[in-house]
């Protein structure tokens, strides 16, 4: 058996995983591991500039192939400025691998440079963390991470490797495991077929009914067994914005995202269908609103791996564990066995109902009564101008609303955002994650002049490995959702969301080497957007200035049930 | 309610810290905790006793049984059971409390397990009322010092939480 040293084990095991990039920044206790991987040319490094964007672009990853993306940072700063990205994956459960140094073992404890008490710190922000105390064992340990991170419902896991595990002159034999085994850890892999089939009659009985996803779809490669169980139903999916692409967003029986800047009709529709089907979702706060105002009309089937995120806000009538492929498949084949069908004359009306609703065409934007342009007319444009076929890494506020609300996804892994933590600063190594593995497809970065400035480092890791975003940044001036909130509920006292002092973003990327297009008009925006798209081998960055006081609607009125919106400034339901 | 939830968990440096960061992070309230090692050394045994409506205990067996280190869990409340505290409780013993303390500690079924010419330390083992009842029926006495264990607890019959 090969002999190798913590440090090269380290590398190795990566390698015989898949790993292709890993992400990161070297320090002190790395170095044996940056010289391991120096030595080598099958797994490559990627060295960003904070280490922050190392653990973005690892998530972006896994959330465009739902394979865990891998970011390695050094012991004390290095490992804590990759917390928020840590915390971003474990919010809307990414499988990730983080490899963090620490110090010499004998050290741990006595506040030595650069110590810090990883475990500790990560652990209400990971699935699962270890800590190495045997060189040997770390290929076992990176297995077992990898196997977590992306089994059951995934997420991010931390290995904490004191320096003194990978000293180059000790060496032990190296084999990666071929499986794992865990007495503790057996997540389920498939549903209860009692319940299934209760779940299925319900569904076949109702007169009302909506199918809800949510993210579980796209991480459990749910999407095509979501979209044919909804076709041979003829029932309405709404989804989460974790879920969008889960189902194809032009198809007629989608009815838009739900929740507080759902549109109009899903939130009707929920509000007074008889029965949910919830999939791959949890009844987060952002979706429910008031939980003693939800749907108080509708039963609910609740399907996820997860056991704990049913009837954890919402109680389940019918709650089934299992992954979402599974449980789709199995409902599948019994409505194609059943003799029973849906009552075509109840799911009639209730879609004349849908459509009615649509009709009203609530929430959506004019643009009659200013001469600014207006950021939901740019995301309309960006999916003109890629076909809707784009890898779209959102930033967190207004323009991740109106990017979710008018970019028209009918593929999954294509909508990339931090929905859960909210992460101002995810949009852009987001982007870079994706289109350094995906270099032949669009991959844009949508933003707004505040978030891109939370990790505008990044544009120089841009050049160094020449990676060819497009930066659509609608710029307002201001921190455009905490305006909206002030403009709301505070009078328009706008504390502190004001940004006074821009960069000339023009200067600022031509400074680093990139492309930079500044439009103000409409007119321009087409022929920009495309000249953008066309330049293959640079990154551009669009300043884009939109209208500053336009509101993102519909906007669900807080503390009410699903229907209580917000439709325009002076409308509400 | 109060549950005693009974964990099998693997007996793992850090393990402990993810089931009491689970508590504190998740707002369950913690009442009393246990634990040590099982006759397998590779295994610990957790005893956590809680309060909670049914919505808020089912919520914590899930985020239990979630923790990679957990091997099981059970809901020692919602069946026959037995559950037993440890208490040690030091007197201060002069004149006529002397003999209060030892006929109280008799008929508690307590042992007095360390003598000076003016303490008594009692030692006594029961459910917590029991605990509780004698140190209320001490009331006049003078109490230096109170260790108790915590819960630990055992299904009644043949059932057992094993791996």
């Amino acid at each position: 058996m090969e002999l190798l040293s913590g440090a090269e084990m380290v590398v190795r095991a990566l390698r015989d995983e898949g790993v292709k990039y890993i992400y990161g920044y070297p320090g002190g206790a790395l170095l044996h591991v940056y010289d391991a991987l120096f030595q080598q040319d099958e797994v490559e490094h990627i060295l960003v500039r904070h280490e922050q964007a190392a653990t973005h672009m690892a998530d972006a990853y896994a959330r465009a192939t739902n394979k865990p993306g891998v970011a390695l940072v050094t012991s004390g700063p290095g490992a804590t400025n990759a917390i928020t990205g840590i915390a971003t994956a474990y919010m809307d459960s990414i499988p990730m691998v983080v490899i963090t140094g620490q110090v010499m073992s004998f050290l741990i404890g006595e506040d030595a440079f650069q110590e810090t008490d990883m475990l500790g710190i990560s652990r209400p922000i990971v699935k699962h963390n270890f800590s190495v105390t045997r060189a040997e064992d770390i290929p076992s340990i990176i297995k077992k991470a990898f196997y977590i991170a992306q089994t059951g419902r995934p997420g991010p896991v931390v290995i904490d490797i004191p320096k003194d595990m990978t000293t180059p002159t000790e060496r032990f034999p190296y084999e990666y495991p071929k499986s794992v085994k865990m007495r503790s850890y057996n997540p389920v892999t498939k549903g209860h077929s009692g319940q299934i089939r209760k779940a299925v009659d319900m569904l076949l009985s109702a007169k009302r009914p909506m199918i809800y996803t949510g993210g579980g779809i796209i991480m459990g490669d749910a999407s095509a067994e979501l979209t044919e169980f909804a076709h041979l139903l003829n029932y309405p999916v709404t989804n989460t914005i974790m879920g969008i692409g889960g189902f194809p967003g032009t198809d007629p029986q989608f009815v838009g995202w739900l929740g507080m800047h759902g549109s109009y009709e899903s939130n009707m529709a929920m509000h007074h269908s008889d029965l949910i089907l919830a999939i791959g979702a949890r009844f987060d706060d952002r979706v429910t609103n008031a939980v003693d105002k939800f749907c108080p009309t509708a039963r609910i089937i609740h399907v996820d791996i997860d056991p704990a995120s049913i009837s954890k806000t919402v109680q389940a009538d019918v709650p089934i564990v299992g992954p979402a492929k599974a449980v789709l498949t199995e409902m599948i084949q019994l409505v194609k066995e059943s003799k029973k069908r849906p009552d075509q004359d109840a799911i009639e009306a209730w879609w004349k109902q849908i459509d009615e609703w649509r009709a009203r065409h609530g929430g959506r934007y004019r643009t009659d009564d200013s001469e600014l342009m207006k950021p939901q007319q740019v995301i309309e444009m960006l999916c003109k101008v890629t076909n809707g076929d784009a890898y779209v890494c959102s930033d967190v506020g207004q323009h991740q609303m109106f990017a979710a609300q008018y970019y028209k996804f009918n593929k999954p892994n294509r909508w990339i955002n931090s929905g859960g933590l909210g992460t101002m600063g995810f949009g852009l190594p987001a982007a870079m994650g994706i289109k350094l593995n995906f270099p032949e497809s669009d991959v844009v970065c949508v933003t707004g002049e505040g978030s891109i400035q939370m990790n505008i480092q990044e544009l120089s890791t841009c050049k160094q490995y020449d990676i060819p975003v497009v930066i659509v940044c609608l710029n307002n001036q201001s921190l455009g959702m905490v305006r909206q909130w002030q403009d709301m509920n505070y009078e328009s006292r706008h504390s502190q969301s004001y940004m006074n002092s821009l960069p000339d973003f023009i200067k600022l990327v031509e400074s680093y080497g990139h492309v930079g297009m500044k439009v103000t008009k409409y007119s321009e925006l087409e022929n920009a957007m495309r000249e953008a798209f066309a330049m293959k081998d640079r990154l551009v960055f669009m300043d884009i200035y939109v209208d500053p006081f336009e509101h993102v609607y519909p906007m669900q009125v807080p503390r009410g049930s699903m229907r209580d919106m917000w439709l325009s400034k002076t409308e509400r339901t | 309610m109060r549950h005693i939830i009974s964990v099998l968990m693997e007996n793992e440096p850090g393990a402990l810290s993810r089931v009491v960061g689970l508590f504190s992070q998740r707002n369950f309230n913690i009442e009393s905790l246990t634990v040590a090692p099982t006759d397998d050394a590779t295994l610990s045994r957790m005893t956590v006793m809680t309060t909670g409506d049914e919505r808020v205990i089912e919520q914590i067996t899930k985020q239990l049984n979630k923790l990679i280190d957990i091997v099981k869990v059970v809901d020692l409340s919602e069946g026959e059971h037995i559950e037993r505290e440890l208490m040690m409780i030091k007197f201060k013993a002069n004149g006529q409390m002397r003999a209060e303390i030892k006929r109280t500690a008799d008929i508690f079924r307590g042992q007095i397990i360390d003598i000076t010419p003016n303490t008594y330390t009692v030692q006594l083992v029961g459910s917590s009322d029991k605990l509780d009842a004698f140190i209320s029926s001490l009331g006049n006495a003078s109490i230096m010092e109170v260790v108790r264990s915590g819960v630990s607890g055992i299904a009644r019959g043949e059932k057992v939480l094993t791996i």
